[in-house]
């Protein structure tokens, strides 16, 4: 199939930026969109012109690294997948392509299509562990015997691959799906309940610093998730949060 | 008497380890707050030892090439984690583990390595559920356990099929405790690009800073290489697009040896390529090996007419079927190794049977599961003359469960619904046993330079059973790492901090500055990626899943051919001081074009076949073994150590004998 991409052109942070329009032709709709994207960067090399800078690793949706804001849908059309699971087959021939960064004032953009997302990473700096050493004295692992629903849930939640979609989707950049995923991880096993009160404390402290907005309740995140985490990850933080703020 | 010396402890193999952590030199707690290490790479093994080596009180500074540490390609593993624990009661120990493992990697692995491998392993399940990782647990609260190919107990560990996300996330929330601290000093979006010798020992790193383009100078009492392996060679693997050599590759070029470059293994169960514009493969996990029943059509007539699209293989009877890993091998069917499974996928296609329009897939059915979950479920539920449509649903439900993500991932990529219709699957280069050479320390050739996990070539031998790479990680991270380093960092109490104004960090720094300013201007004619390809397609034809001598010498002069017209002809776009990944590209392809040439060079000097390295001249010629790969003990049963002399056809082979006083070597049977 033929394209038009329409896409976000950035030399630097101080950059204005600008879109530019770019065609793609014989496009495979078994090709993913990031081999699409390769193609278009294939082309631009060969013409003498700066291919697009944009952030991917694995290519199998689970680094986090891919972004991309795509029709105006983080990672564009399909559901439960990240760009680089997004195949060619769900455009037709002719389609016009918008493609533009993650938005958000704590997700500043380096070039192009790449943006800064260590926000994220210093949230996680905050509280986002376990204190145990790593010195393998541990007890035996059995000796922790946990519901498996609640060890269920917790995976459910630390499925998180961190690449921002919540935040891009959101209308207030809120991190909260993000932080509510990490905090819930933790709270729903009983090695992650002793820290609980001073965990979640620290992690919104440090989620408000960044810059992020607050929770509206429009799900517009949990939609858009690559991972279907749950919106019932933020109820929870703010049960956490609460309590911890009652307990002082 | 060779130059490798591996530093194995003296005693009885059960006794080394402890033995050794006994009696090696400490650094106290004060003095580890003078002492540097630098760390590159952030995976289960870099990202452990980082954590670990910040909490006993080094500072740290940690290396990686992605926006931020829980990205290293780690994560992608799926299947699971190997441990000695026996909590299935069925066998299990710290011996058979070690016994596998060896037997596993066909004789090619070090002994005391790997029993130490064993030995740690059940402690880092203890580790890992201390910091939450959410492994899978059965109905009691207790951890589940599944089994993989090669071994005849349940002893791996998962997390649904994330089992590395889950793993490297732990390593990374032990990291986050530690930048916290200010114990780790973690450099996101740099790479490595030359390691700084001062008097023999490693001292510091040269690193490009990929936002802003910078050349950085960071120096270290210590240096630890946790980069990974150099699958990416192929072009096309289940790497990530990043993976890459150049950090094994440039300390080799300072005096690292680089051992047994010919051990890859290619992975039996890989999504098909689909056509010339693949950018990488996707894995579906070897845990599918325990439900699914791989086949192809008996009849070529079958065969035929799948490919036409004018029948569907849930059409093929039952006795049409070739479930040609259980025909052939009965005692351990579709769980045999992977190096097994994939020389027997690849000759029921060379002999024409492949099931997709290339020719080159194979059948991985989860019908017979399917049925088999579903009677059990309808006896649980108490249901009685249960519908076929119903045991079908109950039978989906389990296998969801279980493999739901890597159904929704074949899904998306293929556009078939693996629950309805079998998945096609082929093999690809997913993992590298062959790396830097490291004593028993894990050190290498060069004094205070350290090399871990994938990167290194220790301890799967020529072929690395599943579920043993998260294994391998984390024990050398966590638990082998610290103590080995401690007992060289003793030595460095008085030497002070390393000044980078020095002019070995000057040299090492003009000749990285060279390179970045050669590719600049060079203003060729051809993309990296379009040499890249090259070097893939030479690697995987004649350096693939079978080898011979022939091939392999043509290999080594078309990759120098390649090579030569890269350095002439290659077109690096925009400048060096900018985010620039064309030029990232550059540098590690010209890497990777070195090393095929070794990989190749080590393959026809190897004239046996092992594990997953299959030399067509030699194999069983009859008896009941025939046609199986045939290993040559007497004059093979060594590492092959290489040493850089410049070019990688000159480089010199270091030959370290193996000993195996506790398993008697045999050829492997998994008849």
């Amino acid at each position: 199939m033929n394209l038009t991409l329409k896409i976000w052109r950035q030399k630097g942070p101080q950059d204005k930026g600008k879109m530019v329009d770019y065609k793609v032709t014989e496009i495979s709709e078994h090709m993913s969109f990031l081999e699409m994207m390769d193609v278009l960067n294939e082309q631009l090399i060969n013409q003498g012109e700066e291919p697009v800078a944009f952030d991917h690793d694995c290519r199998e949706g689970i680094c986090g690294m891919c972004s991309m804001y795509i029709n105006g849908e983080a990672h564009g059309p399909d559901r439960g997948v990240t760009t680089c699971q997004l195949h060619m087959r769900m455009f037709k021939d002719g389609d016009t392509i918008t493609i533009e960064p993650f938005r958000a004032k704590a997700f500043p953009v380096i070039k192009d299509l790449v943006v800064d997302r260590s926000s994220f990473d210093r949230i996680q700096h905050a509280g986002g562990f376990i204190s145990v050493n790593t010195s393998g004295n541990t007890q035996d692992a059995n000796a922790i015997l946990i519901d498996k629903h609640a060890a269920d849930e917790a995976m459910d939640a630390a499925t998180c691959i961190g690449c921002g979609a919540c935040v891009a989707s959101c209308k207030n950049s809120s991190a909260m799906l993000f932080v509510g995923a990490k905090v819930s991880q933790y709270a729903l096993l009983p090695q992650g309940r002793v820290e609980a009160t001073d965990r979640v404390q620290n992690m919104v402290a440090q989620m408000d610093l960044e810059g992020f907005g607050n929770c509206t309740n429009t799900g517009a995140c949990e939609v858009e998730c690559p991972k279907g985490i749950s919106l019932e990850n933020i109820a929870r933080m703010n049960r956490e949060f609460f309590s911890a703020k009652i307990k002082g | 008497m060779s130059v490798l010396d591996s530093k194995v402890p003296k005693g009885p193999l059960k006794d080394k380890w402890t033995d050794y952590k006994n009696h090696i030199d400490l650094v106290n707690p004060a003095n580890k707050r003078n002492i540097d290490v630098i760390i590159v790479g952030t995976g289960l093994a870099g990202g452990s030892a980082a954590a670990t080596l910040a909490e006993l009180g080094y500072n740290v500074k940690a290396f990686c090439y992605q926006d931020s540490p829980r990205r290293a390609h780690s994560i992608a593993a799926q299947g699971g984690i190997n441990a000695a624990k026996n909590y299935q009661g069925d066998g299990d120990s710290i011996y058979r583990l070690f016994y596998d493992t060896v037997k596993g990697g066909d004789y090619r692995s070090r002994e005391a390595n790997v029993y130490r491998l064993a030995e740690v392993s059940a402690n880092i399940i203890d580790q890992c559920v201390a910091q939450g990782v959410p492994f899978a647990r059965d109905y009691g609260g207790q951890l589940d356990n599944r089994s993989f190919g090669g071994v005849l107990v349940s002893r791996t560990f998962y997390a649904k099929g994330q089992t590395g996300q889950q793993l490297l996330l732990g390593a990374y929330s032990a990291m986050n405790r530690q930048i916290a601290r200010g114990k780790i000093q973690m450099f996101n979006r740099h790479e490595m690009l030359d390691v700084v010798k001062v008097n023999g020992k490693a001292r510091g790193i040269i690193a490009r800073n990929l936002v802003t383009g910078e050349i950085e100078r960071h120096s270290a009492h210590a240096v630890v290489i946790a980069s990974g392996g150099y699958g990416n060679v192929y072009f096309l693997s289940t790497n990530a697009m990043g993976s890459n050599a150049t950090a094994a590759w440039k300390i080799h070029k300072k005096g690292a040896f680089f051992a047994n470059p010919c051990y890859t293994q290619i992975h039996p169960t890989c999504i098909p390529r689909s056509g010339d514009y693949q950018s990488k493969l996707t894995l579906m996990s070897e845990s599918l090996r325990n439900d699914g029943r791989i086949w192809v059509p008996k009849k070529m007539e079958d065969v035929l007419a799948i490919r036409e699209g004018k029948l569907k293989p849930t059409q093929i009877a039952e006795e049409d079927r070739d479930y040609y890993l259980e025909r052939r091998y009965p005692a351990f069917g579709n769980l045999v190794p992977r190096d097994v499974a994939s020389r027997a996928a690849k000759e029921r296609c060379d002999a024409g049977y492949g099931v997709n329009a290339t020719g080159e897939a194979v059948y991985l059915d989860f019908k017979s599961a399917i049925e088999r979950y579903g009677n059990e479920q309808a006896k649980l539920h108490g249901l009685n003359n249960p519908s076929k449509e119903k045991i079908t649903e109950l039978g989906e439900g389990i296998v969801r469960a279980k493999y739901g993500n890597l159904f929704q991932m074949y899904e998306k990529i293929v556009d078939q619904d693996p629950y309805k219709t079998p998945m096609m699957i082929y093999p690809a280069t997913h993992y590298t046993m062959g790396g830097v050479w490291v004593d028993y320390n894990l050190m290498t050739t060069v004094e205070g330079l350290y090399c871990i996990g994938e990167a290194n070539f220790s301890d799967h031998g020529a072929n690395r059973l599943g579920a043993s790479a998260l294994m391998q990680g984390l024990a050398d991270g966590y638990f082998v790492l610290p103590y080995t380093i401690g007992d060289y960092l003793s030595n460095e109490i008085r030497t002070g901090a390393i000044p980078t104004d020095t002019p070995e960090f000057e040299e090492a720094e003009k000749a990285v500055t060279d390179q970045i300013n050669f590719f600049i201007n060079n203003k060729g004619s051809h993309s990296v990626d379009y040499f890249h390809k090259k070097l893939g397609k030479i690697m995987w034809d004649k350096c693939g899943m079978s080898r011979n001598a022939a091939g392999l010498k043509e290999a080594m002069s078309e990759i120098k051919a390649v090579r030569e017209e890269f350095y002439k002809e290659v077109n690096v776009p925009g400048s060096a001081n900018e985010m620039n990944p064309e030029l990232e590209k550059a540098g590690r392809v010209a890497d990777f074009l070195e090393l095929g040439e070794l990989f190749a060079k080590d393959a026809l000097m190897r004239e046996e076949s092992c594990g997953g390295h299959f030399r067509e001249e030699s194999v069983e010629l009859d008896g009941e073994q025939k046609g199986e790969a045939k290993r040559n003990d007497a004059e093979f049963a060594y590492v092959s150590a290489w040493e850089y002399k410049g070019e990688p056809a000159d480089a010199v082979l270091h030959k370290e004998q193996l000993e195996f006083k506790d398993i008697e070597l045999k050829q492997r049977s998994y008849k």
